[in-house]
């Protein structure tokens, strides 16, 4: 159904409020969801996200704002009258009924005939890759995490929802199982065609399979946007920080760069400075705070760093093997940690150039830098 | 030896150290269970004495008697006394229970006031139930005084009184097993049912009673059993009419002097327990057993 204001929302948040006792749990969040779309919402422990998705489901009641369902204001509705699914964290499958019963539940509470249920169980448990053969009658307690994953998973999904809820649902499994769940619930997500709100507090999940992240922190809102948008564009220390790893480099605005129109000059409280891209609120004197990701650095020896670049001349502290990627541990002259990944060519035939004690330069593209908000 | 060292002898001795914790329960139970019950079982089956106690000999007399339609009579009336127990029981205790279980911090005061009756003596409480319950008592005078009767009602030395009693000692039995049951019933199953569409008494219905089985069964056993042998709340709100097994039994070993016959008499009711257990061990194990088909 569409809504003047909500447009192609199904699921609209606005200035929603929850409280426990005093304190805020979820304070003033606003979002719209659009159909068909992979949302995920993202945050430390305590950020709220949990709580925000419970006052989707129904499980709370807002304190302020409404909770749009397709348009609808459901506030006060209970869960059961409300047209979603909802997967676990514990998967809350019931133990004394056989997977095939579990699966079942939702359609037997809508009271759809015994041979559709029995049919569309088939095709739920077929659909998260378990052998109904094999797995109908086994009981939760027979069955591995993983599998009590898809069965939670098929028991939502067996309702055919417009709306599936998934409450970090694969928190407890281990991370190659995750890995391949996450690639099977992106494209059950395209393969359904139902909106998919996702909570998780591993950014790497949610960068992985999102089509937008709101970022929470502090029961807010911090951030929303695409996967690229929050992580090449984080608009806090916090964002920058949480999702993903970045260096921040606090100075002051000296004014326009010379020779370079769209840059303003940085000092650095140090001495030094560097140039980043101009906006509206970079005049002279201006505090700011600038992130900068450590795959976004380069390293070069004393003297050879390209010069259109921002350059910081340290000494190497430590290098660290992370398989992928080498990270080099520098120190700036102001004692000041930056972060640099270079790419893993193979220590074994073409080890990286660089020991701990070793003068260098840091250099990066005025570019890259993010000058962040005041928080 | 030192104490540090029997420990350390107890540590590398499996057998004995079982056999020391085993030990004192055991013979307890030897000597005052397993001892009377020999001398019970030998009793039913020996000749009555004259001025009670037993003579020597052999005779199944004493069960043939059992058997007896007056006696029957008594056992059906005890059965059914029994059930409608163990059920009023059930039907006042569960929504008890499962009040007390949502209460939060009220729930421990809650469960202080069931366990409450225990302080004093069941004598005591049964005698007060003569005082409520009798032509002249308390809630006759009410009722009266209220313009609801003329006539007192005979609420006293009715199968009604036994019973009202029966559930009134036996309440706390089923409400504390079934209260420990829904404690450990796992909240989220509930918002998980809630989440799936059922209404409240669906969830009720297909989660919340089916995963307290357990402590419902529990609760019927404590209070089926000892109603079974029940007597003193026939015997004082049931009168001579209201005679149950326990009340048969009692007698036969009081006024009546005859042993053996009070022996058979226990042993049916012994018989019956263990086969109300036997029945519900093997409903138990065959539900562990049956799985509902797709």
């Amino acid at each position: 159904m569409a809504h003047p204001e909500g447009g192609d929302a199904v699921v609209e948040f606005r200035e929603v409020t929850r409280r426990y006792g005093g304190v805020l749990a979820v304070d003033r969040v606003s979002f719209a969801i659009r159909r068909g779309e992979f949302f995920s919402i993202l945050g430390p422990s305590g950020c709220g996200k949990t709580t925000t998705l419970r006052l989707l489901a129904g499980f709370e009641v807002p304190d302020a704002g409404e909770v749009r369902l397709f348009g609808e204001v459901v506030n006060r509705k209970r869960p059961y009258e409300r047209e979603l699914a909802m997967v676990f964290q514990s998967y809350a499958l019931f133990p004394h009924l056989t997977v095939a019963r579990n699966v079942a539940f939702g359609l037997e509470q809508r009271r759809r005939p015994a041979a559709e249920v029995r049919a569309r169980v088939q095709r739920a448990l077929e659909l998260v890759r378990l052998d109904p053969g094999t797995f109908a009658r086994r009981l939760p307690a027979e069955l591995s995490g993983g599998q009590r994953q898809r069965v939670a998973l098929a028991r939502a999904l067996v309702l055919e929802p417009r709306v599936l809820l998934l409450d970090e649902p694969l928190g407890a499994l281990d991370l190659k199982l995750r890995k391949e769940m996450q690639l099977e619930l992106k494209q059950l997500n395209q393969q359904t065609g139902a909106t998919f709100v996702y909570v998780t507090h591993d950014q790497e999940e949610a960068l992985a399979m999102s089509d937008r992240i709101a970022v929470m922190s502090e029961a807010r809102v911090a951030q929303l946007g695409s996967p690229a948008e929050v992580y090449e564009n984080p608009r806090t220390a916090f964002v920058a920080d949480f999702i993903g790893e970045a260096n921040f480099l606090p100075g002051t605005v000296t004014g326009p760069a010379p020779g370079a129109p769209a840059l303003v000059e940085v000092a650095l409280p140090a001495g030094g400075a560097i140039r980043v891209p101009a906006a509206p609120g970079l005049v002279a004197g201006a505090p700011v705070q600038v992130a900068i990701r450590p795959e976004w650095h380069d390293l070069f020896r004393p003297g050879e760093a390209p010069p259109a670049e921002n350059a910081l001349p340290g000494t190497v502290r430590d290098v660290i093997y992370l398989g992928e990627t080498m990270h080099v541990l520098v120190h700036l002259a102001d004692g000041a940690a930056v972060r640099v990944a270079l790419r893993n060519e193979g220590q074994l035939a073409k080890p990286l150039p660089w020991r701990a004690g070793d003068p260098c330069v840091v250099a990066w593209l005025p570019e890259d830098c993010q000058v962040l908000e005041a928080p | 030896m030192t104490r540090r060292g029997l420990l350390a002898r107890l540590a590398g001795r499996p057998a004995l150290r079982t056999g020391l914790l085993l030990g004192p329960g055991a013979l307890w139970l030897v000597c005052f269970f397993v001892v009377p019950l020999a001398i019970l079982l030998a009793y039913s089956v020996m000749r009555r004495g004259a001025y009670g106690g037993v003579e020597p000999g052999f005779t199944l007399e004493h069960y043939a008697r059992v058997l007896d339609p007056l006696y029957l009579g008594i056992l059906r009336r005890t059965v059914v006394l029994s059930l409608a127990t163990t059920a009023i029981c059930f039907l006042l205790g569960y929504p008890t229970a499962l009040v007390i279980a949502r209460s939060g911090r009220w729930r421990n005061l809650l469960l202080f006031l069931v366990v409450l009756p225990f302080w004093t003596s069941a004598l005591v409480r049964t005698y007060a139930m003569i005082f409520l319950l009798r032509d002249t008592g308390f809630l006759n005078a009410a009722l009266r005084a209220l313009g609801v009767l003329r006539e007192p009602l005979h609420l006293l030395y009715t199968e009604g009184a036994v019973l009202a009693g029966l559930v009134y000692g036996a309440l706390p039995f089923m409400v504390l097993p079934i209260y420990a049951s829904l404690e450990k019933l796992d909240p989220v199953l509930l918002e998980a049912a809630e989440g799936l569409g059922a209404r409240p008494w669906a969830r009720f219905r297909r989660v919340t009673l089916p995963l307290t089985l357990p402590g419902v069964a529990a609760g019927s056993l404590l209070v089926f059993i000892p109603t079974l042998g029940a007597f003193v709340v026939p015997d004082l709100l049931g009168g001579a009419k209201q005679m149950m097994l326990g009340n048969l039994v009692q007698n036969q070993f009081g006024p009546a002097r005859n042993w053996p016959f009070g022996s058979a008499a226990s042993f049916l009711v012994m018989s019956l327990v263990l086969a109300a257990v036997l029945l519900w061990l093997r409903r138990r194990d065959r539900g562990a057993l049956a799985r509902e088909g797709p």
